[in-house]
Formats: structure tokens, sequence, C-alpha cells
């Protein structure tokens, strides 16, 4: 509950702060934040993921940006109460969905009676694994993981592209400058 | 007292979605770039809490088989957020790398300024 509350107040800090390089050292703290509050709710393997790829991976892609571009940001010009008005309708009224779910860490929640102790019943004489999530992961839904692999690709290929074909463009200009 | 214990079980909702419209106001109210990624990456792990959160037993134990333990969490959630996640850099990295062609091709990644560029020509 404390480290719920510590995340809205770090949320805040970043709507807040104006420095770009402020905002991507709080998004790392937050990353952290967040993988202890998954480890509380027993997911260690996601804490272990959001911890690696969240705060180490995304950090240091972003400070690899803020080197290439300005680093404040403007002062912004723009009327702001209709996001305001937007969000906090929309947050309203997820609220009010979340009145009637059951309430937190109920072992007889619907969630629990579905497929989930299939997985739990079965998944060590099936797979030899013990470690549900990962025999859940890559033997029932490889395609899955597949799946993700090769959108992790595709993104790797177009930022490869975006970020090479930018340079040739600047070289061609330099070329052009010099003839000139 | 009743409505304190139903506000004290459904926190985590109350928290989750609250940065959930954080991450939603930062998009739609800041003009610049790299705090909208920013805000759409909140956004995502304000969703990954959300598919956690019911997932969770109050005495439940990690999903690791374990002759001490009888109950375990619904690994499930814990699946398909590993899948988010990895997909959720993904995305980052794209959208940056896009942020970066941006400021080379207008110098500026505010998005009221390549508006006015735009409109000047």
């Amino acid at each position: 509950m404390v480290l719920l509350t510590l995340l809205a107040a770090v949320a805040i800090a970043i709507v807040r702060q104006r420095s770009l390089f402020g905002v991507v050292l709080l998004s790392g703290i937050y990353s952290f934040l967040i993988a202890s509050v998954m480890i509380v709710l027993d997911a260690i393997d996601v804490a272990l993921t959001e911890a690696s790829v969240g705060a180490g991976v995304s950090v240091v892609i972003l400070l690899a940006t803020l080197h290439l571009i300005k680093t404040t940001e403007a002062a912004h010009t723009r009327a702001s109460w209709l996001p305001i008005f937007v969000s906090l309708g929309v947050g309203g009224a997820l609220v009010w969905g979340t009145l009637t779910l059951p309430p937190f860490g109920t072992p007889d929640a619907p969630i629990h009676r579905h497929v989930a102790p299939y997985y739990i019943e079965n998944a060590l004489r099936e797979t030899n694994v013990p470690n549900i999530v990962s025999a859940v992961l890559a033997d029932y839904r490889g395609y899955d993981t597949l799946g993700e692999t090769v959108v992790i690709f595709t993104a790797g290929i177009g930022v490869m592209m975006l970020l090479r074909g930018g340079k040739r463009r600047r070289s061609e200009d330099d070329k052009a400058e010099d003839a000139s | 007292m009743q409505a304190l214990n139903n506000f004290i079980a459904h926190y985590n909702y109350v928290i989750t979605i609250f940065l959930m419209i954080t991450g939603l106001y930062i998009m739609v109210a800041r003009s610049n770039m790299v705090k909208k990624l920013i805000g759409l990456s909140i956004f995502q792990t304000s969703v990954y809490l959300l598919y956690l959160e019911p997932g969770k037993i109050l005495g439940g134990t990690p999903p690791i088989i374990d002759k001490a333990f009888t109950v375990y969490s619904n690994p499930l959630p814990h699946v398909l957020i590993l899948t988010a996640i990895v997909v959720g850099v993904a995305t980052l990295a794209l959208g940056l790398a896009l942020v970066v062609r941006i400021n080379e091709a207008y110098g500026s990644i505010e998005e009221d300024e390549i508006f006015k560029k735009d409109r000047e020509q």
C-alpha cells in the first residue's frame, strides 16, 4: 500500500518536472517501484523483467535519445482544462467499474477458477518445469513467445532503418554544402 | 465503516487507475514528444498492475512448485505481462527513433512548433 502511494507521488512528479533529464531519472525510479510492487504481488518473473527492461534498457535508450535532442521541455501554452476533464471522466468511469470487482487477494475469485488450476496441477507432470510461469510461456504458449520475438525483431529493424536513413541524408546534405 | 473497508479492499485498483489517467493526461496535454512517450509507458505499467492484481492470493506464494507450499498465485497474468513488457520496450524504442528523426527534420520535438512550421510551408 505504501509502495502504491509512492508510485502515485512519482507519477505526479513526472507530470510536473520540466527538465527531460529529471523525467528520465524519475521514470527509472518509477520502474523500480513497479518492480517492488510486482514482487509483493508474487509475480517475481515479471518483477525481474521489469527491473532489467523497464529500469535498465528503457532508461538507457531514453538517455541516448536525450543525447541527440534538446533536454528542456518548453512551457506549455495550451489550455489544460480539457485534458484534465477527459482524464478525470475516464478515471471516474473506471473506478465505478472496479467497485463490483472481488476484493484484493480473495482465493475464490472467478479468475482463479478457470484454467489457472489446470496449469498449477498439471504443469510439473506434463512439462517437468517447476516454475509454472516459464512452463506456460515456453511450452503451452510457445507460439505466442515466437510472435513476441518477431515483434522485437521488427521494431529493431525499424529503429535501424530510421536512424541510418537519417545519417545518410545528412552526409548527402554535407556534400551538397561542400560543393556549393 | 463498511465503505472504508470496501475502499481499502479496492485501494490497489484506485491507485492503478490514478496511474492510468496520469499517463493519459501526459499524453494528451503535453506537447513534448519524449514526455508523451514516457506518459505512454506509465499507462502501460498501470495496465500491467491491472492484470497482476487480481492474480494475487493473500497467503499464496509465487507459482513455483514446491512441496512446502500448497497455495500459489495465478500464473497466467504473469505470462501475459512478461510478453507485454517486452513489446512495450520495443514500442518505446521505435517511438524514440521516430522522435530523433523528427528532431532532425524539424529541429524541434515540441508538437506546437512542428505544427506551426507545417502551416508556414
